[in-house]
């Protein structure tokens, strides 16, 4: 299929809508001064290398105002970004990576189908870092999960809570959390969910996941007496 | 193929190392200080005794010397707990006070640079209720991880232009009851790794004078608000951040050079979850191997979570393509440690990594069979329930 025919049909208006969000995204000044076309976030990207992705036309097609460009990268481009911001490199000063991350949000919060597909399999990491206020839980190092790094991580998983008691930092003892976070603090992260559209935005692509966030956090939040307004 | 290391010698001999007479960025610290005069929010000094050190553009930085208080890493605590447990062992070894703080969250930018479920006012207020807890706790904020340091200086940089996001955080502050404060200056672990190496000489115990490492500089830490990060004439003609690599020379080791040191690891946030073919293609195709090639290090050091997992853990499946693999990875802190004598097991933890590290440690001057029979033992007592937490008094025993 031609580059962008699979679009054609979307109207016009549907990809101006998108772009206009992304242009007034406050970041984006900072992020865009025009582009040489020199390429040279291209030649820093990891992602360029694996994927048929350019930064450089992430740059081109917001500077350019391609709208039908600009919808492809949203849909196509967006989720092979590694937003390692090698591509700060440029020597126009943009930042293409962040470009990608204000896409994204974008993305989300139209509840684009491309960004559900993107989050698929990602769910319980977004649970986790709203719940707990942390990632990477000790417990998630299971074989299932990481069969590529090894028989080492059914070792860890096996002597998952002994090897946590022999750490020394008393805020280490823990297995489905990284460290131990305390009630207070995990009741201030909720109301700043709440307050700022966070809990709005994951509703967006995964109702099943903002019904079960929404549960932890309710209770939390009323037993220390806060309203969520 | 590999760019032949004398033709960046030769560049790196040519060029005029003195950078540019006026940095090319604003201060942002000069513009915090004016929002605290104009009454917009505290700032958090940095406590006295601090260590200067030179940023990018040749301004200096202040990296406190204690009274820190840590804001841990969800990827080294989780994964990698030697890398935490170093840096504690690290500070405790030199006497210095610190607070490992449980109203710390992450600076939860997992969800903003990977699945992008967070937003601006979400980020700011995350990292602005951090800074408060610290501020309240009479200690001075020292990041751990890369990304959340990073982030966390976009985020400064984002409160310090937009009167509306700061309006939008305070609200959220004031209702949490925390201080809306800022700290005077970002500093990563890195930092106060190299502004302190001199003193983790001093009290070195091995000869690792024999020891090649190759060093990875994490992109959250030197890409992002680049003109903060750490850079030092002495070490590649200020043209690479200093930290980790002025860490190894300190301590006898040999830096090697490699030519995709610009390279990020492969991380990818949403890669090394869901789509780790990428991860583990670039972390051996354009790191493991090209260092075993040009450099044929004895271990690798980086300063950061994500690099530190990726480039350990894509090892193995890379074996079974007859890749050039096999080369163990750790922080500086694990290697600064180690270097001054820390347990392998009960300090650095390296059973949680993955690459072979045996060998390293023998080149080292370390016996880890007797090592791992200790431990051994101290596992045998906690699982008999004679003690239920290994302490730091253990560690050291
Ligand atoms: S942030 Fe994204 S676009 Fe920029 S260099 Fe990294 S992978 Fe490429
Ligand atoms: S490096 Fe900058 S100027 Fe060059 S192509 Fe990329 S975005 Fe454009």
């Amino acid at each position: 299929m031609a580059l962008q025919a699979r679009y054609e049909d979307v109207p016009l208006e549907t990809k101006q809508h998108l772009f206009d969000q992304v242009k007034a995204d406050a970041r984006f000044d900072s992020y865009l001064y025009g582009c040489y076309e020199c390429g040279i976030c291209v030649a820093a990207c990891p992602s360029a290398r694996f994927y048929d992705f350019s930064p450089r036309k992430i740059a081109q097609a917001a500077g350019r105002q391609d709208l039908p460009m600009f919808y492809e990268q949203l849909n196509d481009d967006i989720w092979n970004c590694s937003q390692c911001f090698s591509c700060t490199r440029c020597p126009r000063g943009n930042n293409p990576g962040g470009l990608i991350t204000i896409m994204r949000e974008v993305a989300i919060n139209n509840g684009l189908s491309s960004a559900k597909h993107a989050l698929e399999g990602y769910g319980r990491v977004v649970y986790k870092i709203m719940s707990t206020g942390t990632q990477v839980s000790p417990d998630m190092l299971q074989p299932n999960a990481f069969p590529d790094w090894g028989p080492h991580v059914q070792e860890i998983s096996d002597n998952l809570e002994l090897w946590r008691r022999a750490l020394p930092p008393d805020t280490l003892h823990t297995t489905s959390t990284a460290w131990e976070v305390d009630d207070r603090t995990l009741t201030e992260l909720y109301l700043i969910w709440h307050m700022t559209g966070v809990l709005d935005m994951i509703k967006s692509v995964d109702m099943g996941l903002h019904m079960i966030l929404n549960d932890v956090m309710e209770e939390l939040l009323d037993e220390a007496g806060y309203t969520a307004d | 193929m590999p760019i032949p290391l004398t033709v960046l010698e030769n560049r790196r001999d040519a060029r005029d190392d003195r950078g540019p007479a006026t940095p090319p960025t604003e201060d942002v610290r000069e513009r915090v200080f004016e929002l605290e005069a104009k009454g917009e929010w505290l700032v958090q000094r940095v406590p006295d005794p601090w260590i200067g050190v030179t940023t990018k553009y040749g301004r200096t930085k202040k990296i406190p010397v204690a009274r820190t208080w840590h804001h841990k890493s969800c990827g080294q605590c989780g994964h990698i707990p030697g890398y935490s447990t170093s840096i504690f062992w690290l500070i405790r070894k030199l006497g210095l006070d610190y607070n490992d703080p449980k109203d710390q969250t992450s600076c939860t930018a997992w969800n903003y640079y990977a699945s992008a479920t967070s937003n601006q006012g979400a980020q700011a207020a995350v990292a602005m209720r951090n800074f408060g807890a610290a501020y309240e706790s009479g200690y001075f904020p020292m990041i751990h991880c890369g990304t959340s340091y990073g982030h966390y200086k976009e985020v400064r940089e984002e409160l310090v232009h937009s009167a509306e996001l700061r309006d939008e955080v305070r609200r959220i502050c004031d209702k949490l009851g925390k201080p809306f404060v800022m700290p005077e200056e970002i500093v990563h672990y890195s930092e106060w790794v190299y502004a302190m190496r001199d003193e983790f000489a001093k009290r070195q115990v091995l000869d690792l004078s024999g020891i090649d490492v190759t060093v990875h500089p994490a992109c959250h830490y030197h890409k992002l608000v680049v003109e903060d990060a750490i850079y030092d004439p002495d070490v590649y003609g200020g043209q690479r951040t200093a930290v980790v690599s002025a860490v190894v020379t300190a301590l006898g080791a040999n830096v090697k050079d490699y030519s995709t040191w610009f390279d990020c690891c492969g991380f990818g946030f949403r890669h090394i979850l869901v789509q780790r073919d990428f991860t583990r293609s670039f972390a051996t195709l354009r790191k493991i191997e090209v260092m075993q090639e040009e450099a044929n290090p004895d271990v690798v050091l980086t300063h950061d979570t994500g690099c530190v997992t990726t480039l350990d853990q894509s090892q193995f499946a890379a074996r079974a393509h007859d890749r050039k693999v096999g080369v163990p990875v750790m922080s500086e802190a694990q290697f600064a440690a180690l270097a001054m004598g820390a347990h392998p097991y009960r300090v650095a933890q390296l059973h949680w990594h993955n690459t072979e590290y045996r060998p390293l440690l023998e080149k080292m001057g370390i016996d880890w069979r007797e090592r791992w029979r200790e431990f051994e033992d101290d596992l045998e007592r906690l699982k008999g329930n004679d003690k239920t937490f290994l302490t730091w008094e253990d560690a050291d025993a």
